[in-house]
Parts: structure tokens; C-alpha cells; sequence
């Protein structure tokens, strides 16, 4: 640390002090005390040193004004990523290339050109934030520790050209010392006396506001960048379909693999009939959805289990999963998120000859898991030799399959009988069979069976308790800096005159009240206002 | 239940016009005008207001009890209730400050604030399984407390840039001042276009394509301006003058334009009427009078902007993010109503720091307060109504 400077009061001050910590007095010419008050004039870092490369990244971070700044881009970028949905709520089958231009047309393509669908994951938004974050932390070091210092030094007496400089200030004489001591107090205010001068103040506390929101909003981005790190956080959705069970993504770990069993799933719908929401429901063309639930088991594999091997499961709990109500477990918690109802499951056919009509045995599917060929018996049989889940025309005009999921089922079936031992192909679908036309027998369609789906969120978050403690910190820092202000009224005898000066950090509306109210009661002359440059 | 509700609101309605008016006459410069005059209609005006607020209380309450969830579920209920916490915030800081020129001000901005709520269908609806929540109260109740005293900082931040912006010359602050006033009236004319082509029975149907190509009907309740993009007009009623743009595809988009079109123009209707009356801007005849003390607006704008930023942030981002968690199983989704209620709260934590550290009084202070008004209002209306996302109820 440089030398620090010893004011005429005794004190010895950092260097960059301009009011003196403990009497006020300016320690430089040109200070203009009132608009140093905000900061006590206390010796902060941005303000003293400017010289090397360090220390311009400090005063450029620590400025309120880059702070701002900093706020303001944020603000408009998150704004300009309201504009058009961002990626994660486009339908998820699309491409964004193509999505945003048919959509949006050329407004929308220069969006997705600019990056801006993706906007709160880019780098840049990240950095900004990140930027902020730097700006919150060395504004508040570089105000807070000196303002600290400068308020826990103050002394009773201060000099005269810092009363004198106040925004509230008089003269008078002739005042009872103990009557202005006794009304502050009435207004609990905290009073100290020292050679008949004194010093009021109320809620210093107040001061510290600002620091501890700002520490509240660090822990919180803090909190928020930890879940980059593995283990911290799992976000995974799991489908189940009825009376199955799978196993719980993210949930593997040495003691065991949780399992979840779907026993079913319920989606309630309001009864339009009901009376008190009668005319709501009969002006929306749809019905509207009462609940959604899931009911469900979890198990959990043996230890050691080896992984591959069968797994063998002990019941753990079971229990419903609504929306609102998720389902917890050690440190996972389950959401009802989707559903899928009457997804197909199993088809039946039979095998069936065109001209008599006459059935020869009948096959069921499992569009999941379809086996490669059924025999009917008595030298009936017929093989799947090609199985499209979710059929589709492709570009060529070949039968192809958009994905595993049977939502639309195609099969190439080839029959066998005795009268046809070298069998006869079909392309059977939904509403489809085809065949060359020369075919003795045909599948016919004999059934199918559904099953409903649901979907949870698979969710394990260990950063919530450190952004739930930075919110409350924050709240609580919020709340007392600008549900408080400190007030400090000063009261010095002067040759034979007693000199009162006030000053707030903030309501300056409530100061003044105090101070008339002190006036009133006492022979005080009334604190008068100076003009203020900051108009 | 429902009827005795409904009754309440429209009471608390009419009561809150009466305490503009009696706050307006203790402001009067008529003759015989002095301190006791003001007092006494100072007082009528406030005491009406409490009545009022008492009434619209009684009609959350039965309203609470005839659907059996708090009165915060859609559009209707929620603006209403943003109203109703701007007569709050109003009657705290008048408890404060004591000063009638606020009521003459804020009571007729939340009178229109629930005027405009009750243009939205008012049954009441069921709570889709989302909103099934005790959070749903606690959240949305702190939000609009938070948004109402804030919107008290806008009022007063108006009285103040009409009370000192400079009305011998026409600048671009007259300008955006006289913009200001006209979008106050625009909703006005909202009201006024709406009720009217109500009473008129007006409907035009047009068959549009939706996404599944499917034919559906479109139905306006006034006259197409802007027709729906690629729609058919079924009958002869008059015919759209241009079709809305394909990329606002949130529900009912092209109602929504053509409907703010017309309060555009209703709105426009009424202000020339109003200048041609008046001989002046609107402002300059407010100025005349309109005699707070500066100093004093600026106070309250601030305090109103200290006391609300807290409660919105616990509202509108704190409570929300506990609620999210546990309906959609994260705290925070960049949803556009999260994001804006995140602008909301940038932009007054701009406010702050602008004030508190670069001293950003008075005149520029009350600016910022308009724009933050305009960003609720924003985040309340259009977020809703024009932007997809998650809290699309309407």
C-alpha cells in the first residue's frame, strides 16, 4: 500500500481517500463533498490507481456504468430471442435450416442465420452473462470494503466544511443539546455524543443491501454454470409403456439400476356437463383436460448386478405421478411430461383362401418385437420377410420406414400352404394389401391391440439448494437496501452556534420529515435544502 | 355466487370512476379553492377508493368461491387483478405521500386496466392440469402486486414529464409524451369498438387452411381489416383490406391484428376529437392543471419502483422458478413470458443502478418509468396474445 495521508483530525486515511473516514474533511482541493457522500469519499481502487493493464480491467468492470451497459445488451438479446421460437420449442421432426425460412420466411432465415434460435445457449449470451457476473463482483469489491471501512471509522465530530456541504444544513443558537438527543432517540435513532456535538444515524444496515443482493445473484449464476459439471445434473425422458417396465436413465450407479413399471396411465377430461364451468367448456371446440397420471412402480436392481445379465428386481415404491406432483426418489425426481394414447402393440391376421374363404390359423404381432415366422400347422405357415414399423413411401418410391415406432405397420408376408409350398408373397399395411393378383391365399386382418405411453421427465438437479440460497440471499439483500435507508443527522457547536446537517443515501422525502419533526420539537432552526447540481 | 361476483366488480367499477372525480375536484382551480376544499375532497376521493377496492375484494372472493381456484387463471381474471393491486399500490402511497393529483391519475389508468380485462371471455374456466397448483395463487397474486406498484411509478413518472416537459415548443418529448397519452386513449377506443360492434351483432366468418390442412372457420366479431393469411371471406360483409402476415401464427392472430387496428384507430378518432376540443395537446391541457411539486412525483415514482421491485422479483421470477421446477420439472425454460418477466427485471435493476450510482433524477427518471410500464404491459399483453409459448392461455 502507498503512504496514507493523516488528516488534520488525527486520522490516518488510505491513500485515494478524499473525506476523511473519521471527520469529513476534505483531504484534497476540489472535492465536491455531496456527490463524494455516496461512497463516504472512501479511497476505492477504480478511482486510485489507472495505471497498469490490471488495473484498467479492474476500473472497467468495476464502472456502474459498463455495469449497466452490460444489462441493457442483455436485456435487448433476450428480447430479440422472444421474437421467433427459439430451437427447443420448434417441433422436434424439423430441420431449423429449413424450419424457420418456410415458416418465417426471409426474416425468419436471417434469424437462424444469426444464430439467434439458439440464442441463450450461445457463446456470446453466455459471456455476456458472464461478463455481468465479473462486473457484479468487482463493483461491489471495489465499493463495498471501502464504504465499509469509511462508516465503521466515522466520527461524532465532523469538520465544518462537511457540515456545511451537506444537502440539509443550519444554523442556530440557543438549543437544548439534550432535547434534540431525546427526540432523535424518539425516532430510534442511534445517538452518540462526543464534546457536546452529536451523531445520529438509522439503519446503517441498509448499506450493505446492495452487497448482499450482489452476493445472492453470484451464488446464483454459480449455482446455474454447475450443472455443466457431470453428476451434478441428469435431464432425461423416459416412455413406459402400460404394464412395462424400463429402466430409469441417468440412475445407474454401484448400488443398483432403478427400474419403473408404468401400471397405468390416466388422462381425465372435464365433464362439459358440469355446471359451474358449463359455459367455458361449451365455447371451446375440444374437451379440456382435467389430469394427466401416472401410476407407477419403482424397482431397483440387486447389487452387483452384472450388466447385461437379467436384471433381478426388488420393488422399492410405488406411487402416482401428476403433473405438479412429480415422484422422488434418493436424489431423482419423475415428471409427468407427455403421453401417447392407444399406440398400436399387437395386429392379428389370419390367413385366409380368396376363393373359399376358409381360414387356416391365425397369427398375432408384436409390432415391437415381431418374430421372424408363425407356424399355423398342418404345413401352414407364413414368414415376415419384411417389416416397416412406420411406413412410408421414401424418395425413390421404395416402401421404407420413418422410424421404429409402429404407428403405421407394414409387412412383406410370405405364405406358405400345402398348395403352396413355395409360398406367395402380400404387402400388407393399414387399408393395404397388395398382392400380384395371382395369390391363392391373403391375410386377413383379424384385430389389433393398443396400449397407452407415458412419458416422464428423468430429473436429478444437486445445483437447486445453491440457487435456492442465492435467490434468498438476494431477496434478502434486495429488501433491506431498498426497503431501509440510512440516515445520519449531525449536530456540532460551533462558537457559540449549533450547526445541524443531514444526509440520506436514499428517500430523502422521509429524511426531511425527520428532520421537520426535529425542528418542531426543539429551538432548532429548520434544515434548509441546497440547491442540488444533479437535477 | 358467480351473479353476486359480477355485481361486486361492476360496483367497484363505478366506485373507482367516482374517487376520480372527487380526487379531480380537490384539485380544481375553481374559485372558493383552499386548503380545506382540497382536504375535504382529498379525503372523499380516498375513502371511495378503499370502498372500491373493498368492493373488488368481495368480488375476488366470491368469485374464489363459486370456481373453487383463486381468480388468476386466465386473462380476464389476471388483468382484473393487476387492476386491483393498482388501486392497492395506489392507496399505500397515497397513505404515504398524501397527495390527490396521484388519484386523479391512477384511478382512471387502473379503471381502464379492468375495462380492458373485462373484454376477455369472463366465464369461469376450469385449470388444466398445468395451473393445478398451489403456486398458482401465490405466485401470480405476488407477480401483479409487484407490476401493479410499479405501474404506480408510471403514473406518477407521467404527472411529472406533464407537469415539466416544456409545452411553448413542440419537441420530441411533447411528441412521445402526446404518444404516450394516445395509447391510454387507444384503449379507450379498444373499449369503445369492442362494446359497440357487440351491441351491433357484427360477424364476418372466413374459412382459413390450419396446419393439418384442414378447413376451419375463422370468426370476427368486427369488421376485417386485416383478414386471416390464405382465408376465404364466406359472406359479403366488408371485405379485408389486406391479410395479416403468415409469420404471426399465434392463436387468433389475425383477430388479434384486426382488432388492434381498430383501437388504433377508435383511438385516433378520439384524440382528434379531444385536440380539436381542446385547441392544444393533450399534454399542455393537462399542464395547466396539474400543479404537484416536481420534486414530489420524482420521489414517489422512485419509492413506488423501490417498494415493487422486490415484490416482483419474488413474484414474477423467485416464486415462478419454484413453481416451474415443480410442474415442468425445471426452474427456468427461456419460455418468453420467463424471459420477459427477466427483461422486467434487468430493466428496473437498470433503473436502479442508473439512479442510485449516476444519479438519474427527474426527468430522465420518469422516462424510464413509462418504458417500464410499457415493458408490463407488454410482458401482461403481448407475450400472451401475439407470442407462442407456454402461459398462451387466452
Amino acid at each position: 500500500m502507498m503512504q496514507t495521508i493523516t488528516c488534520e483530525c488525527g486520522h490516518s486515511n488510505p491513500y485515494g481517500t478524499s473525506l476523511c473516514q473519521a471527520c469529513g474533511k476534505p483531504l484534497t482541493q476540489d472535492v465536491e463533498i455531496l456527490s463524494s457522500m455516496r461512497y463516504e469519499g472512501s479511497a476505492r481502487r477504480s478511482q486510485t490507481y489507472k495505471q497498469t493493464f490490471v488495473d484498467k480491467i479492474w476500473n472497467f468492470f468495476s464502472s456502474v456504468k459498463v455495469g449497466v451497459w452490460l444489462i441493457v445488451i442483455i436485456l435487448v438479446a433476450a428480447a430479440i430471442g422472444t421474437i421467433f421460437p427459439q430451437e427447443t420449442f420448434i417441433p422436434p421432426n424439423v430441420d431449423p435450416a429449413t424450419h424457420y425460412e418456410s415458416e418465417y420466411g426471409t426474416l425468419g432465415l436471417i434469424y437462424y442465420l444469426l444464430g439467434f434460435h439458439n440464442l441463450y445457449g450461445s457463446w456470446w449470451f453466455i459471456l455476456l452473462l458472464g461478463m455481468l457476473g465479473l462486473s457484479i463482483i468487482i463493483a461491489s469489491l471495489d465499493r463495498g470494503i471501502p464504504l465499509y471501512k469509511a462508516l465503521k471509522t466515522q466520527r461524532v465530530t465532523r469538520h465544518d466544511q462537511f457540515m456545511k456541504n451537506q444537502r440539509l444544513f443550519s444554523k442556530s443558537s440557543d438549543v437544548e443539546l439534550d432535547e434534540i438527543k431525546y427526540t432523535l432517540e424518539s425516532l430510534r435513532y442511534k445517538v452518540r455524543e462526543e464534546n457536546g456535538n452529536l451523531f445520529a444515524e438509522k439503519g446503517r444496515f441498509s448499506r450493505w443491501g446492495a452487497y448482499v443482493n450482489h452476493v445472492g445473484l453470484i451464488i446464483f449464476l454459480t449455482g446455474a454454470m454447475l450443472r455443466f459439471f457431470p453428476g451434478m445434473y441428469v435431464d432425461d425422458i423416459l416412455w413406459v409403456r402400460e404394464g412395462e417396465k424400463a429402466s430409469i436413465p441417468g440412475t445407474s450407479s454401484e448400488q443398483g439400476q432403478y427400474y419403473l413399471e408404468n401400471n397405468d396411465f390416466i388422462l381425465e377430461m372435464y365433464d362439459k356437463e358440469e355446471k359451474k364451468f358449463n359455459s367455458a367448456l361449451s365455447s371451446v371446440d375440444g374437451e379440456v383436460a382435467k389430469n394427466y397420471q401416472s401410476n407407477v412402480t419403482l424397482y431397483k436392481t440387486k447389487e452387483n448386478h452384472t450388466i447385461g445379465a437379467e436384471p433381478e428386481l426388488e420393488k422399492v415404491k410405488s406411487g402416482e405421478i401428476r403433473v405438479n406432483e412429480p415422484f422422488k426418489f434418493d436424489s431423482f425426481a419423475l415428471y409427468q411430461t407427455d403421453f401417447k394414447l392407444n399406440e398400436f402393440y399387437k395386429m392379428s391376421f389370419e390367413l385366409e383362401e380368396k376363393a373359399t374363404g376358409n381360414k387356416f390359423g391365425k397369427l398375432t404381432v408384436d409390432l415391437h418385437d415381431p418374430k421372424k415366422e408363425y407356424d399355423l400347422g398342418n404345413g401352414y405357415k407364413v414368414k415376415i420377410e419384411e417389416y416397416f414399423p412406420n411406413f412410408v413411401l421414401n424418395e425413390q418410391n421404395q416402401p421404407s420406414t420413418v422410424n421404429n415406432l409402429p404407428d403405421n405397420p407394414a409387412f412383406v408376408f410370405s405364405m406358405y400352404s400345402p398348395k403352396t409350398p413355395e409360398g406367395e408373397k402380400a404387402f400388407v399395411g393399414i387399408q393395404k394389401n397388395i398382392d400380384s393378383g395371382e395369390n391363392l391365399f391373403k391375410m386377413s386382418f383379424a384385430g389389433i391391440e393398443t396400449k397407452d405411453l407415458t412419458a416422464l421427465t428423468v430429473r436429478k438437479d444437486h445445483t437447486l439448494w445453491i440457487i435456492a440460497l442465492g435467490g434468498i440471499i438476494f431477496m434478502i439483500g434486495v429488501t433491506q437496501g431498498l426497503y431501509w435507508n440510512y440516515r445520519r443527522i449531525w449536530i456540532k457547536q460551533n462558537a457559540g452556534e449549533v450547526w445541524a446537517a443531514a444526509h440520506t443515501n436514499k428517500n430523502w422525502y422521509g429524511l426531511k420529515k425527520d428532520v421537520e419533526f426535529l425542528s418542531d420539537k426543539t429551538n432548532l432552526t429548520p434544515l434548509e435544502e441546497k440547491e442540488t447540481a444533479s437535477k | 355466487m358467480a351473479e353476486i361476483s359480477s355485481t361486486l366488480l361492476y360496483s367497484a367499477f363505478i366506485i373507482y370512476l367516482f374517487s376520480t372525480l372527487f380526487f379531480a375536484m380537490s384539485i380544481s382551480d375553481k374559485k372558493g379553492k383552499d386548503a380545506a376544499h382540497t382536504k375535504k375532497w382529498g379525503k372523499i376521493g380516498f375513502i371511495s377508493s378503499c370502498v372500491g377496492f373493498a368492493a373488488q375484494l368481495g368480488y375476488f372472493i366470491t368469485r374464489w368461491m363459486a370456481s373453487g381456484h383463486a381468480p388468476v387463471s386466465n386473462l380476464f381474471e389476471f388483468t382484473t387483478f393487476f387492476g386491483m393491486m393498482m388501486v392497492l399500490a395506489f392507496i399505500i402511497l397515497y397513505i404515504i405521500y398524501r397527495t390527490n393529483g396521484l388519484g386523479v391519475f391512477a384511478m382512471p389508468i387502473a379503471v381502464l386496466v379492468i375495462a380492458y380485462a373485462s373484454m376477455f371471455p369472463r366465464d369461469i374456466s376450469p385449470l388444466i392440469p398445468a395451473l393445478q397448483s398451489d403456486w398458482l395463487k401465490i405466485h401470480v397474486t405476488t407477480a401483479a402486486l409487484g407490476e401493479g406498484i410499479l405501474a404506480i411509478s408510471f403514473v406518477s413518472g407521467l404527472i411529472y414529464l406533464i407537469r415539466t416537459v416544456d409545452q411553448t415548443v413542440s419537441s420530441k418529448k411533447t411528441l412521445w409524451l402526446e404518444v404516450i397519452l394516445y395509447s391510454l386513449i387507444a384503449v379507450v377506443g379498444f373499449i369503445f369498438v369492442s362494446i359497440g360492434f357487440k351491441a351491433a351483432g357484427y360477424e364476418t366468418t372466413f374459412e382459413v387452411m390450419n396446419d393439418n390442412n384442414q378447413a376451419v372457420k375463422v370468426v370476427y366479431d368486427m369488421p376485417a381489416i386485416a383478414g386471416p393469411s390464405n382465408g376465404e371471406q364466406l359472406d359479403d360483409s366488408f371485405g379485408p383490406l389486406f391479410s395479416t402476415p403468415s409469420w404471426m401464427n399465434g392463436v387468433d392472430a389475425s383477430i388479434k391484428l384486426n382488432t388492434f387496428i381498430w383501437s388504433l384507430l377508435a383511438g385516433a378518432v378520439l384524440y382528434g376529437l379531444l385536440r380539436l376540443i381542446l385547441r392544444k395537446r393533450i399534454a399542455a391541457a393537462l399542464q395547466t392543471k396539474v400543479r404537484m411539486k416536481p420534486d414530489l412525483l420524482d420521489e414517489i415514482s422512485y419509492r413506488a419502483v423501490a417498494i415493487g421491485f422486490p415484490i416482483f422479483t419474488l413474484g414474477a421470477l423467485i416464486f415462478a422458478m419454484i413453481w416451474a421446477q415443480q410442474a415442468w420439472s425445471r426452474f427456468w425454460g427461456w419460455d418468453p413470458k420467463e424471459v420477459w418477466a427477466l427483461i422486467t427485471f434487468l430493466f428496473y435493476a437498470a433503473f436502479l443502478h442508473l439512479r442510485l450510482s449516476r444519479g438519474w433524477h427527474g426527468e430522465r427518471s420518469a422516462w424510464l418509468c413509462v418504458l417500464g410500464f410499457w415493458i408490463i404491459t407488454f410482458n401482461l399483453i403481448a407475450v400472451n396474445l401475439v407470442l407462442v409459448g407456454l402461459h398462451s392461455y387466452a
